[in-house]
């Protein structure tokens, strides 16, 4: 069966790397593995939007609306973007961090506070990870998308392999243990 | 070595060239083809270069392959467009080394102008046309692309789309075949295309052609896969992924990986054993037209969108009655999310000035960063057509504008990289005539929405190389324009800014503004600025607003003072604190 996971954040919060990491996992844990990211334009403060399917074949490569199994946000608002994502009984693993976009920090638009609320009155499964504040606590908070994924590999149970050793190998030599940590920290969080 | 690794598409493109032996490869960047050169200069083996466009970037193809070595050329869609030129002509020429030529098509338009699709080049120019739906097909056509190039004496053109460019799968890696460069041996007749060689060359073009096609009937790229024959589709790319999404093995498949010259005698087998033919592809119907030509009925783009870029459910909803999962809908909406030009971006100084003078301009753009000045709260891009365009739409703009009374001055901008690719010619047509406009040229020492490539203006060349730094403002000087033309700023510091953009519009003629400022992203950049950024000093603040103008996205507001909110990110240049008229903006460092 074939799991659909999409993550989504704004440009800059390191949600490519998150998916480097763990389609390499997915890898080593025998999956077939097709991701989808679309840079360009969306990489100067826009939303960026990863698309990740594994399972014993994957043809497609992106996921189409009501096709995911999981939405991992990296904010909160983008949580709210990418419900339309999310298929009946699916999960949402969110931070609350607030990045205001230019239309909000303009005046012309305004940023929906309480959106969690909002999602978890009509999704069941909507977990709060505050891993950007767990990850400025740890003295970094572009660990935040390593802290992330601790709670996702919690959540999709994906246990089995050495995990760490493939955020070693990935991350800048000089911010490993901080991610290790980071990680850690979110495996707890859910 | 057969180890397995997830790449992207573009990732296995420059793997396969490697893998090929290719000697030579060029490209200007484009999204979504640019990561291709970028990973193939991770090759040392590879000569590998960027050039100043796309149509430079083939004709050093076209003589490193005629001298005898595989050559790559990469470019988006409407890079090849630029490249046509010369393409049409290389077709007639055909090989030495195997030529290939990636187009990276963006249907969908996720960063472009348009959703042309450039399939159709292949059958104007007479080239084969190879479709991957996947990374290991990326990399395996690649290397067969060489093969065929060689083996028929003609040029491959792979086509590629944002999601085969851009996504991510298994591919297994093998070990480089060793190449050598094949030996130059002068032969007129088959290299210099004048009408006399070239009337004969193309008689052998269209004969290798026709064997081409007979290959295509029986390849290993072109193949049927047999389930119940009630319904059969017939794809390429990563259309035939969104249809095993949807039909698995419940119907049968006629996936083409070669589509130019289209297998006519295999397609006529595949319909004659099914009994209801629906054609899935993105984009134009290509392969469509060529069934129908042949006399099969067929479903295709009255079904199926000519516009976007497909999905599984697209083709679910298409062709079936299986309705789609269900989900989940709130009231509440989230806040549009635009790209935004960066903190510290050089051309927020260009775009915030230009909103004092909105009233009397007609500001029309190109393609770069820059763009991002067409959305709120400046609104400062009228126009934008394509690379170049910027310099030379105000031209005519200019004789328009006229012609009705308007007493509005034409004001073009493009950025460095832009310059060197096409405003060059451009600008050169405007010094000529006089034209009664304003051109600027956002030098920020980089080329910057593709993700920092080098150009004619860095110092480093794509393999790490020290090369002559073209200055672009010696490039403008060149021209012979009088000096009191041009207008050399800091597009930060708004004294300066308005200044040269009030001369201009008052001064008749040409005027040119060269702004000078590197891109906030640079390493070296970040780098020298350190800890730099501003603080907004909260008892000073009087809540004005004014620092908000600039649209920094840094900055923001709250219990009606105006602070930093992305410090990490604020670079501290000052074009908020300009507007301060409290002192309250202080820079920390």
């Amino acid at each position: 069966m074939t799991k659909n996971i999409i993550l989504v954040g704004v440009g800059g919060q390191g949600t490519i790397l998150t998916t480097k990491v763990l389609s390499k996992g997915l890898v080593e844990l025998g999956y077939d593995v097709k991701m989808s990211e679309i840079h360009g334009m969306s990489q100067r403060g826009g939303t960026v939007v990863t698309q990740l399917r594994y399972g014993d074949k994957v043809y497609a490569p992106n996921i189409g609306d009501h096709e995911a199994d999981l939405i991992i946000a990296f904010e909160k608002m983008e949580a709210l973007r990418a419900l339309p994502y999310l298929k009946k009984g699916g999960a949402i693993i969110t931070d609350d961090r607030e990045i205001f976009p230019m239309p909000v920090l303009t005046g012309e638009q305004e940023y929906p506070e309480d959106c969690l609320d909002d999602l978890k009155k009509v999704v069941g499964d909507v977990s709060l990870v505050k891993a950007a504040d767990k990850a400025t606590e740890l003295g970094n908070v572009k660990a935040q998308n390593i802290c992330l994924l601790g709670a996702l590999i919690k959540k999709l149970g994906l246990d089995g392999i050495d995990w760490k050793a493939i955020i070693k190998e990935t991350v800048p030599a000089k911010v490993v243990d901080i991610n290790l940590k980071a990680f850690d920290a979110g495996y707890e969080m859910v | 070595m057969k180890e397995k690794v997830i790449m992207s598409g573009n990732e296995a493109i420059a793997r396969g060239a490697y893998e090929a032996g290719v000697g030579f490869a060029s490209a200007y960047p484009g999204t979504p083809s640019t990561e291709i050169l970028e990973n193939v200069a991770k090759y040392p083996e590879i000569n590998s270069r960027w050039a100043n466009n796309e149509k430079v970037a083939l004709e050093m193809a076209c003589g490193a392959q005629a001298g005898g070595l595989r050559t790559l050329t990469c470019m988006k869609h409407v890079g090849l467009n630029v490249a046509a030129d010369p393409l049409m002509t290389i077709a007639y020429i055909g090989s030495n080394g195997g030529m290939l030529v990636v187009t990276a098509d963006d249907p969908g338009m996720h960063s472009s102008q348009n959703e042309q699709d450039n399939r159709y080049y292949s059958r104007l120019g007479k080239l084969i046309m190879l479709e991957p739906s996947d990374s290991q097909e990326c990399k395996d056509f690649t290397k067969l692309a060489y093969e065929l190039s060689e083996k028929y004496d003609l040029i491959v053109l792979m086509r590629v789309t944002t999601r085969v460019c851009h996504s991510k799968s298994i591919v297994t890696l093998e070990d480089p075949i060793p190449t050598p460069c094949k030996k130059y041996v002068t032969d007129v007749e088959k290299r210099a295309m004048l009408p006399a060689m070239a009337i004969k060359r193309h008689i052998i073009v269209e004969e290798q052609l026709a064997k081409v096609e007979e290959y295509a009937n029986n390849c290993e790229i072109n193949k049927a896969e047999y389930n119940d024959t009630k319904v059969g589709i017939i794809t390429s790319g990563i259309s035939y992924q969104h249809a095993k999404e949807v039909f698995g093995d419940s119907v049968s498949y006629l996936k083409l990986g070669l589509t130019n010259p289209m297998p006519g005698k295999l397609i006529d087998e595949f319909c004659e054993k099914c009994d209801t033919i629906h054609v899935i592809e993105e984009g134009e119907p290509f392969i469509e037209n060529a069934v129908r030509v042949r006399g099969h009925e067929c479903t295709g783009k009255d079904k199926i969108t000519i516009q976007g870029e497909l999905t599984a459910a697209i083709v679910q909803t298409s062709l079936t009655d299986k309705p789609l999962e269900e989900g989940y809908t709130v009231d509440v909406k989230p806040a549009d999310r635009p790209p935004v030009l960066c903190a510290g971006c050089p051309h927020r100084g260009f775009f915030y000035s230009f909103t004092k003078f909105r009233d009397k301009v007609v500001a029309l753009g190109d393609i770069g960063c820059y763009g991002l000045g067409v959305q709120t709260p400046f609104f400062g891009e009228e126009m934008c057509v394509c690379m170049g365009g910027g310099f030379s739409t105000p031209i005519g703009m200019d004789i328009a504008l006229k012609a009705q009374g308007d007493t509005r001055k034409p004001m073009g901008f493009l950025g460095d990289s832009t310059f060197f690719h096409s405003g060059l010619t451009s600008l050169i047509d405007a010094v000529h005539t006089n034209s009664n406009i304003i051109l600027c040229l956002l030098d920020n020492s980089i080329t910057g929405m593709t993700g920092h490539q080098q150009n004619a203006g860095t110092e480093i060349s794509l393999m790490g190389k020290p090369v002559k730094r073209i200055d672009c403002l010696d490039m403008v000087m060149a021209t012979g324009i009088d000096p009191e033309r041009v207008h050399v700023v800091d597009p930060i510091n708004q004294k300066e800014m308005d200044a040269a953009l009030k001369a201009s519009i008052e001064n008749d003629g040409l005027q040119v503004i060269v702004t000078r400022y590197p891109c906030a992203l640079l390493k070296s950049v970040i780098k020298a600025r350190g800890k730099k950024h501003i603080e907004v000093d909260q008892d000073k603040c009087v809540g004005c607003k004014m620092c908000m103008k600039v649209a920094c996205p840094s900055l923001a507001f709250k219990d009606g003072k105006a602070y930093v909110a992305d410090v990490a990110n604020c670079t501290g240049c000052g074009l908020c604190s300009q507007n301060c008229k409290v002192g309250a903006m202080i820079t920390v460092e």
